[in-house]
């Protein structure tokens, strides 16, 4: 789960990590009255949304009075701000940061990521802070300092020390890189994180270090103990089919294609979605209605697929080995009268129970193609897609 | 024969009494040499008391001790199941199979850790299990698309396993050991450790591996191979279509950074001599080619 910039800094601030003093807002007027709040004269009006390279799509702006905050805030409020994250679409900003402006005199990046391989929390510093951490892996991947970090012993003075020295900090800062980087390694794991990054970190002309952004996203298997990061969740920047599935244990994921999927199984699913590329069509979604798939859980998941405007063909496929065939092809004959088919389904059955969910399906009077293994199914929804 | 497990293998089922447990229990137990493995279950407030005839014991280590049984398997609900797994470690058991989906990682890293130096094998968690057909089921799998035989067969996927089992077996080719390691980013066993052990069994000819998006574990599992393995290897990544920054049900399945993406694998895995496919469906035709040369 990702959250927004001035709820990421809350909670470093919560772990004795400075930043820049901010207040969020909602609309124009509220900015204005922030900026004179925080007083000085110059500030940073950072638009809210949870992708990422807001400043190159003209989503931060310097304000150097009251009334270029004012028309700063106009500016970017309710645009619908395109990053590389975002999508052609760009994601529409509802919410502003007014910060105080800061004198920086260097720019550096810390972040901490779950390392699979070693099975450790990897603390990451580079030199280069402000850029995408994973262009300079690219070209200067010299430039990252990775730390594997012992989860029973945590992260050390010397080692912080030691990394804050290897990105450039200086040594007259070193105590405060040295709080910054344990903060924000405790808050990392205090709260769950699978990701969290400071980019940039900067040092400011008076030589203190102050996390400049903040990027958190969490691990939804530990919500259930963070009910203070649950609050924190923003409906708008989810795709509305995916907050849907969500309310019915559903795992949905919306694609660009116009052939829908429902599978039991995220690796059947997934290839699923491969096979019907490999035969020439385009898959409109990914979704595994898990083990225990009830009829209204496939009723729910065909509503779903029905929503997108672009689908011309559903293909269910279903390995059944706990869950049913017969089931399951009792759900699909429901769901399919419940909310009247309007475009082409393959049905692809396998496992438990087979036969009698494919005597289901033809005795159903419903105009459902079966196909006889995956390969022939994917083909036959490939061809129904193209009319 | 097979790896990890065979039909003298004895089982102690953590989680036993709770629903899915129970489901599990009971299949698990009609399945082949069942009724004789599964001898005990641990419930820490049900110690005393039967299931299914199964008794019911107060810790892992009471019923190591009263049973003799070396390996664990795990139902416990995701918030328990990291102290499950730490417990069944501290009983010094062989090997723990952690079915449970939704741990959080964070407990995974600190269970990991303290298994460091320790005998007991982990799968898991967040997989189907493993099984070898007509001897012995440890897990949520159909037993009944299993065919005894000499193929083995590894996935990260739970009903992609499945596609892989019920393929070869339409073919009319068995299977040695079935072993799912599961979806999680932080796990026990992986591809590199089961392609080791079926090379080393003299009853597995050749392997399925199936992979899919996220880490690079088959890309190390395929750098071992190109080294040393002595069998044919088929191989399958799912995902080709999965947008990066998504996570495609499984918690490990999400391409990040540009890393993990299912071409880059799939790339490596040819580069070092396995024989993959693109296509799901044709995971035991790939294999019937290259066994009939």
């Amino acid at each position: 789960m990702k959250i927004h910039e001035y709820q990421g800094k809350e909670i470093l601030r919560q772990f004795d990590v400075p930043t820049p003093l901010g207040i969020a807002c909602f609309s124009v007027e509220e900015a204005v009255a922030a900026a004179q709040q925080l007083g000085g004269n110059v500030w940073v009006v950072k638009a809210q949304i949870h992708a990422g390279g807001r400043g190159k799509g003209g989503g931060v702006k310097v304000a150097k009075s009251l009334d270029e905050v004012k028309s700063n805030a106009q500016q970017i409020l309710g645009m619908q701000l395109v990053t590389h994250q975002t999508g052609p679409d760009g994601q529409k900003v509802r919410r502003l940061l007014i910060e105080q402006g800061a004198a920086i005199a260097k720019e550096f990046y810390v972040g901490m990521v779950v390392d699979r391989t070693a099975q450790r929390v990897a603390l990451l510093a580079s030199s280069e802070g402000g850029m995408e951490i994973e262009e300079v892996a690219k070209h200067s991947p010299e430039k990252i300092h990775t730390l594997r970090i012992d989860p029973v012993a945590g992260l050390g003075d010397d080692d912080a020390a030691l990394v804050a020295r290897d990105i450039g900090i200086p040594d007259v800062a070193s105590a405060e890189a040295v709080k910054v980087l344990q903060g924000l390694y405790r808050s990392f794991v205090e709260k769950d994180a699978m990701l969290a990054e400071i980019n940039p970190l900067v040092l400011t002309a008076d030589n203190r270090v102050i996390a400049l952004d903040a990027k958190f996203n969490f691990d939804s298997n530990a919500l259930y103990r963070h009910p203070e990061i649950v609050a924190l969740r923003d409906m708008d920047e989810e795709d509305p089919a995916e907050i849907e599935a969500s309310k019915f244990d559903l795992s949905y994921i919306s694609l660009d294609g116009d052939i829908g999927c429902l599978v039991n199984g995220a690796g059947l699913a997934m290839a699923t979605m491969d096979i019907i590329k490999l035969y020439g069509g385009s898959p409109a979604n990914f979704l595994d209605v898990g083990g225990g798939a009830t009829t209204e859980k496939v009723t729910e998941a065909f509503k779903l697929m029905l929503k997108n405007p672009h689908l011309k063909a559903i293909l269910v496929n279903i390995f059944g080995g706990i869950m049913k065939c017969d089931v399951i092809a009792e759900g699909v004959v429901a769901a399919a009268r419940q909310v009247q088919l309007n475009v082409p389904l393959v049905v692809r059955l396998e496992g438990t129970n087979v036969e009698l969910g494919k005597k289901i399906l033809a005795e159903s009077g419903l105009p459902i193609i079966s196909g006889n293994d995956m390969a022939d199914a994917a083909q036959k929804v490939v061809a129904a897609a193209k009319g | 024969m097979s790896i990890l497990i065979n039909k003298d293998t004895r089982v102690i089922t953590q989680g036993m009494t709770g629903k899915v447990g129970q489901f599990h229990t009971q299949q698990c137990k009609a399945y082949a040499n069942g009724e004789n493995c599964f001898v005990a279950g641990v419930n820490p407030k049900k110690a005393g008391e039967q299931f299914e005839g199964i008794p019911v014991y107060a810790s892992v280590r009471d019923a190591k001790e009263a049973t003799g049984a070396t390996v664990s398997v795990i139902y416990v609900p995701p918030s328990g199941a990291a102290a499950a797994i730490d417990e069944a470690v501290e009983a010094e058991l062989d090997l723990v199979i952690c079915i449970t989906e939704g741990i959080p990682v964070h407990d995974m890293i600190r269970t990991r850790y303290k298994m460091q130096g320790r005998k007991t094998l982990l799968i898991g968690p967040n997989c189907p299990g493993l099984i070898t057909p007509d001897e012995i089921k440890i897990g949520i799998m159909p037993g009944h698309i299993h065919k005894k035989g000499r193929i083995g067969v590894v996935s990260r996927s739970g009903t992609l396993t499945y596609e892989a089992v019920g393929q070869l077996t339409a073919l009319g080719y068995g299977q040695s050991s079935c072993v799912g390691i599961g979806g999680d980013p932080i796990n026990g066993l992986k591809h590199i450790d089961v392609m080791r052990m079926f090379n080393d069994d003299p009853d597995t000819d050749a392997v399925i591996m199936v992979g899919e998006i996220g880490g690079s574990d088959e890309e190390e599992c395929a750098r071992w191979i190109k080294a040393n393995m002595q069998k044919p290897v088929v191989g399958f990544i799912a995902g080709i279509t999965a947008p990066e920054g998504k996570r495609m049900g499984h918690a490990g399945a999400i391409i990040s950074g540009g890393q993990g993406g299912a071409e880059d694998k799939l790339a490596v895995m040819e580069d070092c001599g396995i024989h993959i496919t693109r296509n799901p469906a044709e995971m035991g035709r790939t294999m019937q080619k290259i066994l009939k040369g």
